[in-house]
């Protein structure tokens, strides 16, 4: 283990900035894609519910773990 | 067929001529921007002619190839030639020709003049001009694959330089490579056999893939 | 075991497999980032030469690998969906598309960030760094064209001539590049010059490109799935589930 404590972990060496800057858009980009994707489904899931206008209301919400 | 064709959209540009001439104006146009936008510096624009008059001139042959394809696809004589027994690739290739010959000659001719503005030694002009004549038929021809692809669609235009600028890179690259290498003292054979090379291999495959494109594109 | 491949080659019962799937791969995805992450923060030890900036390869190989790959694969989904005509393929390739471009950014963004404090600027017109730049061009490409076609069937059989095109200008792209930037040498300095790495350095990359791998698995069969149930409305199976509540 390199660091002593927080501040050295976040100072890295004099390259905080770089290397955090990559990891923070990193993630923000997988989070985003993440959450893309989920939105798209939700909202499609919704418009579904509308047009077949079954007994989907709110288990049409439903994770996708549950679908067979 | 294949001469017909030619024969034909030579014809039909013939009657459009301002349409040839505002591919040719854009591209002096477009040349003639850059000392204005970076100084009348002789040096500095003698180093930067090759790339300026490349890129240019694949702007210049990209701006045209909306009329690829599409007068004849509104018309529809385009769907007469799908349905018709002769090869659609022989078809999409007498096209390419044609639109090269409209819009790629003119650019060849013009480039010599642009190089003197920008001071070129002469066979660094005469390298520019060779290099200019084996490459822009490999415009025309990848060209005709986008223009294929985005035949009736809204913002087709945009759409083309999107899909078409990526693919020029290497004949952009090796086109103005070839003169500077040549204003390096360097031999620039090698640079000029690639461009030959790339013209064989999209004479071969781009009409092929653009009939596929038109196929799919007239479904 | 003898599994029935045909059975998975209809979007119905690739949508429920895909569905299964998901879990597994987002779970071993997860658990290879923490494990990734800790060995490159916590056991890797400091580069003599770059300091800690070389942290940066755990997040930029990964990418830059899985941005081209990724491309491969885009085309052969869609190669394979315009020669035998199977929606589903076709499918695959829309849905990576969008990854792989994710990837490609992050290849740039974090190789840009890596080359600030190296050789002191944003960007060098480095051949690897140039090529990668023209991927995201091709995948924007690719992308706009399917989203400007509104009949999905023409959108895959497009989208795929595109993509076998960009395919094969792939090799000659970057050969080109790789020439153009011999040529001009004294603009720029290899990229991943690699140090000498210490094994735990290659150990962390190694995971941290398996992370990627199975968080891309688990992202695009998470996109397939809302694109089949976009393109599949009208099919019976789809109101079924809908009825039941399973979508």
């Amino acid at each position: 283990m390199d660091w002593s404590n927080w501040s050295e972990f976040l100072a890295m060496g004099g390259y905080g900035i770089y290397v955090w800057g990559s990891y923070l858009v990193t993630f923000a980009c997988v989070i985003g894609e993440i959450l893309l994707i989920f939105k798209r489904r939700r909202t499609l899931v919704k418009r579904y519910g509308q047009i077949f206008d079954a007994n989907g209301e709110d288990t049409s919400y439903q994770d996708d773990k549950t679908a067979v | 067929m294949f001469f017909w064709i030619v024969q034909r959209d030579l014809l039909l540009a013939m009657r459009r001529r301002s349409d040839v001439l505002t591919t040719l104006f854009f591209f002096v146009i477009v040349v003639s921007l850059f000392p204005l936008s970076v100084g009348p510096e002789m040096n500095m624009l003698r180093m930067m002619a090759p790339g300026v008059v490349w890129v240019a001139a694949l702007l210049a042959s990209m701006l045209s190839l909306g009329r690829l394809f599409s007068n004849d696809y509104l018309d529809g004589t385009l769907e007469q030639m799908l349905l018709s027994s002769q090869s659609l690739s022989i078809l999409v290739l007498g096209k390419a020709l044609a639109h090269w010959l409209v819009t790629g000659v003119p650019l060849v001719l013009m480039a010599p003049v642009l190089g003197i503005q920008y001071d070129l030694p002469v066979d660094a002009l005469f390298v520019l001009t060779t290099s200019l004549l084996l490459g822009t038929p490999v415009l025309s021809l990848i060209g005709a694959i986008g223009a294929a692809l985005t035949l009736g669609l809204r913002g087709g235009g945009v759409l083309v330089s999107l899909l078409v600028l990526p693919l020029y890179i290497p004949v952009l690259i090796f086109g103005a490579g070839s003169v500077e290498a040549d204003m390096a003292g360097l031999d620039y054979d090698a640079h000029l056999s690639l461009l030959g090379a790339f013209l064989l291999v999209s004479i071969v495959f781009a009409p092929w893939a653009a009939a596929s494109s038109l196929r799919v594109s007239m479904e | 075991m003898a599994i029935n491949w045909y059975k998975y080659a209809s979007p119905a019962s690739f949508y429920s497999l895909a569905g299964r799937m998901i879990p597994f791969f987002a779970i071993l995805a997860f658990g290879l980032l923490v494990a990734g992450l800790y060995i490159g923060f916590f056991v890797a030890p400091t580069d003599f030469q770059q300091g800690e900036a070389y942290r940066i390869i755990f997040i930029h190989v990964p990418a830059a690998w899985m941005s081209m790959f990724l491309y491969v694969v885009m085309a052969l989904w869609a190669g394979i969906g315009l020669a035998f005509n199977t929606r589903l393929s076709s499918m695959m390739a829309t849905a990576i598309a969008p990854t792989g471009a994710m990837f490609t950014f992050v290849a740039l963004w974090t190789g840009s960030l890596w080359g600030k404090p190296m050789w002191g600027t944003w960007w060098v017109w480095d051949a690897r760094l140039t090529s990668e730049l023209i991927l995201l061009f091709l995948y924007i490409g690719f992308m706009s064209l399917q989203a400007a076609i509104d009949d999905p069937r023409r959108a895959d059989k497009a989208g795929a001539i595109i993509a076998l095109v960009g395919v094969i200008n792939i090799p000659i792209i970057y050969f080109s590049v790789q020439w153009w930037n011999t040529l001009h040498q004294g603009a720029s300095v290899s990229v991943t010059q690699a140090p000498t790495m210490a094994s735990t350095m290659l150990t962390g990359m190694m995971v941290m490109v398996f992370a990627a791998w199975m968080y891309a698995i688990a992202v695009i069969l998470k996109r397939v799935r809302v694109i089949i149930l976009e393109r599949e409305r009208h099919t019976a199976w789809v109101s079924e589930l809908n009825e039941r509540g399973a979508l």
